[in-house]
Parts: C-alpha cells; structure tokens; sequence
C-alpha cells in the first residue's frame, strides 16, 4: 500500500510538473463549460417560448440541463483518456527507468496500482473543476443533488475502466504516440458499439451494445445505479489492471 | 554472497549466457569482463531479477532471485547501462523517490541523501533538474541511486561508460572506497579498470565462461611464473650476449633465460623463474659481481589485456576502446 501511494505521488508530480494536467485541465473546463452555457441557454429559451404559448413547461434542471450535459461530457471526455495514460509506461520502457522499478523491492501489482490511481486522480481533478458551473446551477436554481451525484459516479467509473485499459495498452510498447493512437482507437470502438442498439433484435447487437462503455453511463445520468452497469465498470477495470500486470511481468519473460 | 550455478538464458534464437558458473565473496569488488555483446548485462538482469534464468540458480546473500525476488531486490543496488534518471525530477527529490521505493522513510532517509550526495561528489547540484546535468553527473546520480539503501550488493553495469579520463579516476575511487561494506559486481570492457579496481575477474565471452580468478593470479597464468626482463650492459668493450646469458641461468631459482635483443653493448634478456621463486634480487647481483652494469630489471609480467585476448580468442572488440574526453556535440 505505502509503494502503491509512493508511485503514485510520483505519477501525479510528473503530471503536474509538465504543462500536460494543466492543458488538461484548461481543455476539459472550456469544453464543458461550452456546453454548460448551451444547455442553459437552451433551458431558458425552451422556458420561455413555452410561457409565450400558454404551455406549461415542466421546469425540471435534472432532466434538461444535467442529464444531457452529462450524457455529452462523458463521451467526449472520454478522448481525453490517451492523453492522460500513454506515457505511463512506454515513457519508462523508452528511458529505461522501467529497470529501477522492477528492481526495486515492489510489486508489480503495486506499481500498476500506483499509476492507474495517479491517472484516476488525474482525472477526478477535471471532473472537481466542472463543480465552478455547478455552484451557478445550485445558486440559481434548485436541481436534486443526489442523481448529479449518481451521475458523476458513474462519469468517474466510466472514466477509471478506460484509464485501466489506457494504461495496459501503454505497457505494450515503448512509444507514446502508438500507445497514445491505439487507445484511441480502442476508445472509439468502444464508443460505437453502443450504435449496435439500433440494430436491435440480433444477438451480436445486443453483445456489441452491451460492452460499449458509453450505453452503461446512460443509467447513471438518469441517477439510477444499475448493477448491470456497475458490475460493468468494475469488471472492466479489473481486466485492465489485470492485463496491465501480466504484461508488465511479461516483459521480463520477452525482453 | 552472490552464487551463480549453470546459468542460462535463452532468447528466441540466441543463447545470451551459456551454463554460468562463478561465486563471489562478501565485501569483494568482482570485474565482469567480455567484448559488447558477450552477456554481462544479462547476466546482471538476471541478478537483480529484472530477467529471469531460463536455466539454472542464482543466489544473492541466500536468497534466490527466482523464489524470493522480493528479498533479492531488498539487497541490491543497481546501475544499469543507462542510468535511470527521470528528467523532469530535482536530484534530491529523485533519491527521496528512489530511497521510498527502496523502503526508506523519514529523518532515516533525509540524512541519508545528504551523506550519498556528499559521497558521490553531487551535493552542488541537488536542487538541480536531472534533465539539465552534464553526462558525468548524471552516472553520479545513478550510483547514488544505486546505493542510496546501503546495499549489501552493488551490481553496476559499465559504470564509466561515457565520462572523462578524470570522472572516471573519481568514480574508480568511489567504487573502491564503497568495497567492504558492499559486494560489488562492475561489468566493463576496458581492461585497465578492471586491473586497478577488482580483486577478482570473471570473463565471459559469448555468453560462456571463460575465466574466473584473482587479477594476479590470471596474470600469472598466462605470463608463467615470475618473468624479469633484464637490460644487461658490458663495461669493457664487446661483450657476447652467450656470456651473459650463461652467467643469468646459473643464477638460483631461474628456469629460462630468452635472448631478446641486443642493442650496440646493451642485451635485453627474458628471465623466467621457477614457480613461487622471487629471481629478481639474485639476478641484480649476479650481474653486478660480474662487473657488468644492470641498465633495467623490470616485471615482464603480461597485462589483463594479453590475457584476455589470449582467453578470448584475439578478439579485436575485446580490446580497449579509447574513451572521449569531450562529449561529441549532438546535431540539432
């Protein structure tokens, strides 16, 4: 435990250290606040138009403005995931640092661990900052916190089981941009599979809509905690980390 | 403290070390000698548990590196080729990570830096960024990395592979300084290193065995026993190498006398003694009581490097490599 939290610290300091969290950073605040505003303005047009007509709108800050600003957010964040884990690894194979490591007495599940959590945090710091435009929906406004909360949860869920795969696919090769684009890729992939839905009917379309990794968030942007999609995001980053491991023990059986 | 037994690694189609056999004792400084490529540096991946054995044991202070790598790790400091130095981090901020990992804490750990800073000469560069160092402190930075836990074992790869002629005296002595309390392992290609700081040679080549043995001792093997060579001069007027020559093996202890050349009066002579005989006092004075004048006696004894050919099978990449002094600029 005290070497997985040493690795770590050690992750989230390069990250810091070098302009990469804060380009992050910046990059995810100007996006969601983009939509954020949209939405808002988007609510309040449909607000008022429907007062003109003499119909009632049903006024609801959940279902108009958090619901698809979260549903929008975590499909695009996701592509913010390359960025974060492509260098966990193949940064250290390049450089060699990877022998201090593995010769250090620490275990390889530790060091994985370390930096999967780094990237988590990372990541978990984005989501923190997003909470600016929230203060201005509290403030204004009345929305139920708890589904916001489920939402996030899931948002952050989401996120923690790509991270895992990102960081696998970073132990495969010693250069960022391939494991930078290869996760990319698998992203994407998994992206589009959730588009199998509309096929219905079919077996497969059910199996390939079953792994996307954005059909699970849905529940949990509605406020609903589905352990189907919980089950989801969990096995999805234990097989990550798994692999993770087992690649990172290969090494020394393939080197 | 370290016992290797038939190790072998195999790789898809090559055998990188070919049934490894060779001990070393506690508080040795052992020189792991070979041309590029012979398998120094896996057989030391191997000991720090970086690779594992395709066949055959290794144990460091008891421990097998395959059963209880944990403990192995605990017990060695290790340099590899490159030192592994991550940029973006401060000197001292990189040993505290590194003292961590190694299982350090606290007050332990914070006087500790300061005494391996001081130790390997880096004390004016800890608030440093790694990735702004000159070539030779960064090696400096990778031993002490290497024995920031106080390491029982030291296994450093190539340890002066790119410094200057005067970095590398100084890290010669750093070495050296560091034997008794650490065993230590120092994989090189270049001779004269091995002969001014080890006490004990392993040579391999081509993943083999080829010699394990004390620095004289391979010394003497190849050069016999103790081998004088003599510059004898005639005072009055010509005088016949023959004479000479029969004079020096009736001297006591001396078992071959060789001819070597002559040069106006002067004649050059190869003396070897028999085993475990010192020939040199009784040859001077054989040539003095002759009334000839002793121009020169020295050691005929051969180097490592004649040795190592010899082993190795005259390998042209066996021989030393001239080392730059000044790193060559790199192109943009």
């Amino acid at each position: 435990m005290r070497n997985t939290w040493i690795i770590c610290l050690k992750e989230l300091r390069s990250y810091f250290v070098s302009p990469v969290a804060y380009i992050l950073l910046t990059m995810f605040a100007v996006i969601y606040g983009y939509f954020f505003w949209f939405l808002v303005t988007l609510f309040d047009r449909s607000g008022m138009q429907a007062q003109m007509q003499g119909q009632s709108f049903p006024m609801n800050l959940n279902e108009h403005i958090i619901r698809p600003l979260l549903g929008n957010m975590s499909v695009i964040s996701l592509f913010f995931i390359p960025m974060i884990t492509m260098r966990l690894f193949a940064e250290e194979k390049r450089t060699g640092t990877i022998e201090l490591l593995a010769t250090s007495p620490v275990r390889d599940t530790e060091i994985v661990l370390g930096k999967w959590l780094a990237a988590v945090m990372l990541y978990a710091s984005m989501l923190l900052f997003t909470g600016l435009n929230l203060i201005f929906l509290f403030s204004y406004g009345n929305p139920d916190w708890k589904p916001l909360a489920v939402g996030y949860l899931g948002w952050l869920l989401q996120a923690a089981g790509m991270l895992a795969v990102g960081t696998f696919i970073s132990t495969l090769t010693r250069n960022q941009i391939i494991a930078g684009a290869v996760t990319f890729g698998v992203i994407l992939m998994l992206w589009i599979f959730s588009w199998a839905e509309g096929l219905d009917a079919g077996t497969w379309a059910r199996v390939m809509a079953y792994l996307s990794v954005t059909s699970h968030a849905e529940s949990f942007a509605k406020g609903v905690i589905d352990s189907k999609d919980l089950i989801y995001y969990v096995s999805l980053i234990f097989l990550g980390l798994f692999l993770t491991t087992r690649s990172l023990d290969s090494l020394r059986w393939r080197s | 403290m370290i016992r290797v037994q038939d190790l072998t690694k195999r790789y898809a189609r090559t055998i990188a070390v070919d049934h490894i056999s060779f001990e070393v004792q506690k508080g040795q400084i052992v020189g792991f000698l070979g041309p590029n490529g012979a398998g120094k540096t896996t057989t030391m991946r191997i000991l720090t548990c970086f690779l594992p054995p395709s066949e055959g044991t290794a144990t460091v202070a008891g421990f097998d590196v395959l059963e209880q790598p944990l403990e192995v790790k605990k017990r060695i400091g290790y340099l590899p080729e490159s030192p592994p130095l991550y940029p973006e981090m401060e000197v001292s901020e990189y040993l505290k990570f590194v003292g961590q990992l190694k299982g350090m804490s606290g007050s332990a750990l914070k006087s500790r830096i300061n005494e391996v800073a001081d130790r390997c000469a880096i004390a004016d560069v800890k608030s440093k960024l790694i990735g702004k160092l000159s070539k030779g402190y960064r090696q400096r930075v990778g031993l002490a990395q290497a024995i920031i836990h106080n390491p029982e074992v030291l296994i450093l790869d190539e340890p002066t592979a790119g410094l200057d002629p005067l970095q590398i005296n100084e890290t010669r002595d750093l070495i050296k300084s560091l034997a008794g309390d650490h065993t230590i392992i120092l994989s090189t290609h270049i001779l004269p290193e091995v002969e001014q700081t080890c006490q004990q040679v392993v040579i391999i080549n081509k993943g083999k065995l080829v010699a394990t043995d004390s620095v004289e001792n391979l010394q003497h093997r190849a050069g016999g026993a103790d081998s004088v060579l003599v510059e004898v001069e005639g005072r009055d007027g010509a005088l016949s190498a023959q004479v000479i020559q029969q004079r020096l093996e009736t001297v006591s202890g001396v078992s071959r006398v060789i001819f070597k050349e002559s040069r106006a009066q002067r004649s050059v002579f190869e003396v070897d003694g028999l085993k475990d005989r010192f020939i040199r006092g009784d040859l001077a004075r054989a040539v003095v009581e002759s009334g000839w004048n002793l121009n020169e006696l020295r050691s005929g004894a051969v180097t490592l490097e004649e040795v190592f050919l010899q082993l190795t099978g005259g390998e042209k990449s066996a021989a030393p490599e001239p080392e730059p002094a000044v790193q060559e600029v790199e192109h943009q």
